[in-house]
């Protein structure tokens, strides 16, 4: 009754061909942003905005990226926290060597060290597919993982051996280091995950993004057609591993504000992120939004949401608990919809439709 | 008709092996040669140093390649199960390491509780049963026909699962492998040889002996049991197994059994050597090269695969470690299997992929 198209007519390919092709779908993305930029930061408190939003705002990119990889193009990737760490080191290295630069512009500079790790390590995929690929790139993961602890100068030759985020200023503002305050934090990461996912739509929508989901249905196929293996591919290493780097740069810039850098990136970093990816709904930029939102807040939920419910658990049983959860919740999920949240969203989509008169 | 075409001329550069064996012997010269003309340089100290310290030490040398052949025996049983689980069922079973960790501790807990060694072991061979049987009608059974990569992820949720379950049953804390009750031998053999002291810890000799004896028993079942030629069959063809009348479900609760069994026999010889704990985990994780350079569906190739990452990553480690810093254990293995692979896409002895349009 509310989300109907009927009567709205298309008069060029433009406007066919649009995104959102939908008036009631532009409207509610105009109020999720609304509610994003007004709405969270009155009502939510820091709290919220550093443990919930943020994170999930920095997951979100990172899903994005991993998701232009596997759930596009088709290629398994098990090595995404170290391309994170790759943008997170690379933006720390570039603000203590040139700190008069904004802070904005190297968190995304960044990324392209990122995305140049990102082809090296992809190389392998020109030749190598499917699990046998996704083995590969822990090599990735372990090898890098490995030079953040070993290689002293990533870290400056800190004594702590981990990046120390330095206080820098945007507009006067200071958006990193402690004094940088939750909300200023929370809208540049809003601002930089809009703008990314905006041009990630583009690309998918595009050519580029069509050359991708060929390789991925069948690379030997799309090859004979005349996409270029070579460039589809390890350009979709590039991009992937730039969202990956900066959302990495957000994580210890903007979310821990430094520390345990080291030790973020690791492997399991990189299988939560596959989770929100195939949770969310493999080839799908909303669905990473999903998945990352939900794999993010499950363990704030179960720490603060069972107590609440009055169920008693300590510490160490919580996590456990915690731990069983997720595990049978992937499961769960898994056989109920193996598309993603992405799919249940569109089946709402479609029963909002008809409703109240399902065909 | 003479329409046989002609034979085309043989070409030797499109044999991986002939090609991959011309490039190392180049890359081999070059820095040879390099490191002949700069006794000081790096060159020198990759390719000269490391062999001559082989060569003026051969007992050490024995002794890195003794514990190389050591853990690759175990990697080769971890990557075993999951070769097992593979072939039959075609679920790239993440969950193996963790059941290797879960079997173990399930032995201690029990052992812990007052229940007699080998009653234990009995009794955890029913949890393992236990287990293959839920995972199949739970996990698998339900997600029949998804693509790889959901039952992929399906086995991730078995893994946090079972992390989650171990840890609220028996607690996070490390614990000790009841070794002597199962008779596992304890202490160390010293051998003279070469011109040195050579020190081969008894448990490592059992744990070679048990896996050949284990491998030996499992290609036998393969061979010549009803079952083991119904999982051959299933390993071939899911549709042609099931159109000449084998139960898909019951052989994987087998498969997924076996690997259990095969969990149980990996996590006591690993809990022997250090101790029981969720960081066998990342062990877990070195099976993957193995699996890699070995091919995901052949068990020689698990076996041969996991003594090369073995033998391959302790040598590198002892003698061309220290060149960059050390600790480089944690990802050589898995360079060593990218340097195969990029030869051998499907694993030393891998089906070879055929791909049609």
């Amino acid at each position: 009754m509310f989300y109907r198209e009927a009567g709205q007519f298309k008069s060029t390919y433009q406007a066919d061909m649009a995104v959102f092709p939908i008036r009631q779908d532009r409207i509610g993305l105009a109020v999720i942003l609304l509610i994003a930029f007004i709405g969270i930061p009155l009502i939510g408190n820091d709290f919220f905005i550093t443990s919930v939003m943020i994170p999930f705002l920095v997951f979100s990119l990172a899903a994005i990226g991993l998701n232009i990889l596997t759930g596009y193009t088709g290629l398994i990737s098990l090595g995404t926290a170290a391309f994170m760490g790759v943008g997170a080191y690379a933006a720390y290295k570039m603000t203590t060597a040139f700190p008069g630069v904004n802070i904005i512009v190297l968190i995304l500079v960044s990324g392209l060290f990122s995305a140049a790790i990102g082809v090296l390590f992809g190389l392998p995929s020109l030749r190598i597919k499917g699990f046998y690929l996704a083995v590969a790139t822990l090599a990735a993961q372990f090898f890098l993982q490995w030079a953040f602890v070993r290689v002293p100068w990533l870290f400056n030759y800190n004594a702590s051996g981990a990046i120390e985020v330095p206080q820098r200023l945007l507009f006067g503002i200071p958006v990193t280091g402690a004094s940088a305050s939750p909300e200023t934090r929370y809208y540049v990461c809003l601002c930089l995950v809009i703008v990314m996912t905006w041009f990630a739509s583009n690309l998918v929508h595009g050519k580029i993004g069509r050359s991708w989901m060929a390789v991925r249905d069948m690379d030997i196929a799309a090859e004979l057609m005349g996409i270029k293996l070579l460039t589809a591919k390890l350009l979709a290493f590039a991009v992937s591993s730039f969202y990956a780097g900066v959302a990495g740069a957000m994580m210890i810039f903007l979310w821990y504000g430094g520390g345990e850098a080291a030790d973020v990136f690791n492997i399991r970093l990189s299988f939560n992120i596959l989770f929100m990816v195939i949770i969310g709904g493999l080839g799908s930029l909303i669905g990473s939004f999903f998945g990352a939102a939900f794999i993010a807040s499950l363990p704030t939920i179960m720490k603060f949401g069972l107590p609440a419910l009055g169920v008693p658990l300590s510490g160490a049983t919580a996590e456990h608990v915690t731990f069983m959860l997720v595990g049978a919740l992937i499961i769960v999920f898994l056989i109920v919809e193996p598309h993603g949240l992405a799919r249940l969203w569109q089946i709402g989509k479609q029963k909002l439709r008809t409703w109240p008169f399902p065909y | 008709m003479s329409d046989v075409a002609a034979r085309p001329a043989p070409n030797f550069l499109a044999n991986g092996w002939i090609k991959a064996g011309l490039i190392l012997a180049a890359i081999v010269a070059t820095a040879i040669l390099g490191a002949r003309l700069d006794t000081s340089g790096t060159l020198y100290k990759i390719f000269i140093d490391p062999f001559e310290q082989m060569a003026s030490a051969p007992d050490l040398l024995v002794q890195t390649v003794w514990e190389g052949l050591v853990s690759g025996v175990l990697y080769a049983l971890i990557a075993l199960g999951f070769v097992l689980i593979f072939k039959a069922s075609g679920v790239f079973n993440f969950a193996q390491g963790i059941m290797v960790v879960f079997s173990a501790l399930t032995l201690v807990g029990l052992h812990e509780k007052g229940v007699p060694a080998w009653l234990a072991v009995i009794l955890t061979l029913g949890v393992m049963f236990v287990l293959a049987v839920a995972i199949e009608r739970v996990v698998l059974r339900p997600l029949v026909n998804q693509p790889d990569i959901i039952l992929f992820m399906a086995t991730f949720g078995i893994t946090y699962f079972l992390i989650g379950l171990g840890e609220s049953v028996f607690g996070g804390n490390p614990k000790q492998m009841i070794a002597d009750q199962l008779w596992l031998p304890k202490g160390a053999v010293d051998l003279k040889i070469l011109g040195g002291l050579v020190s081969l810890q008894k448990i490592d000799i059992a744990a070679a002996i048990i896996a050949s004896v284990m491998i030996a028993v499992l290609a036998l079942f393969f061979q010549y049991t009803r079952i083991g030629r119904a999982l051959r069959a299933v390993a071939d063809s899911h549709k042609a197994a099931l159109s000449v009348g084998i139960s898909l479900n019951q052989i994987w609760v087998i498969v997924w059994f076996t690997a259990g069994i095969v969990a149980l026999i990996t996590g006591i010889m690993w809990g022997a050597r250090s101790d029981v704990s969720f960081a066998l985990e990342i062990v877990a994780l070195k099976a993957l090269p193995v699996l890699i350079l070995g091919g995901f569906t052949s068990i020689p190739g698990a076996i041969i695969g996991g003594l090369i990452i073995g033998i391959g990553e302790k040598l590198g480690e002892f003698y061309w470690g220290p060149l960059i810093g050390g600790g480089i254990e944690s990802w050589l293995a898995y360079f060593i299997a990218l340097g195969f692979l990029l030869f051998r896409p499907q694993g030393l002895f891998g089906d070879k992929i055929i791909e049609r349009i």
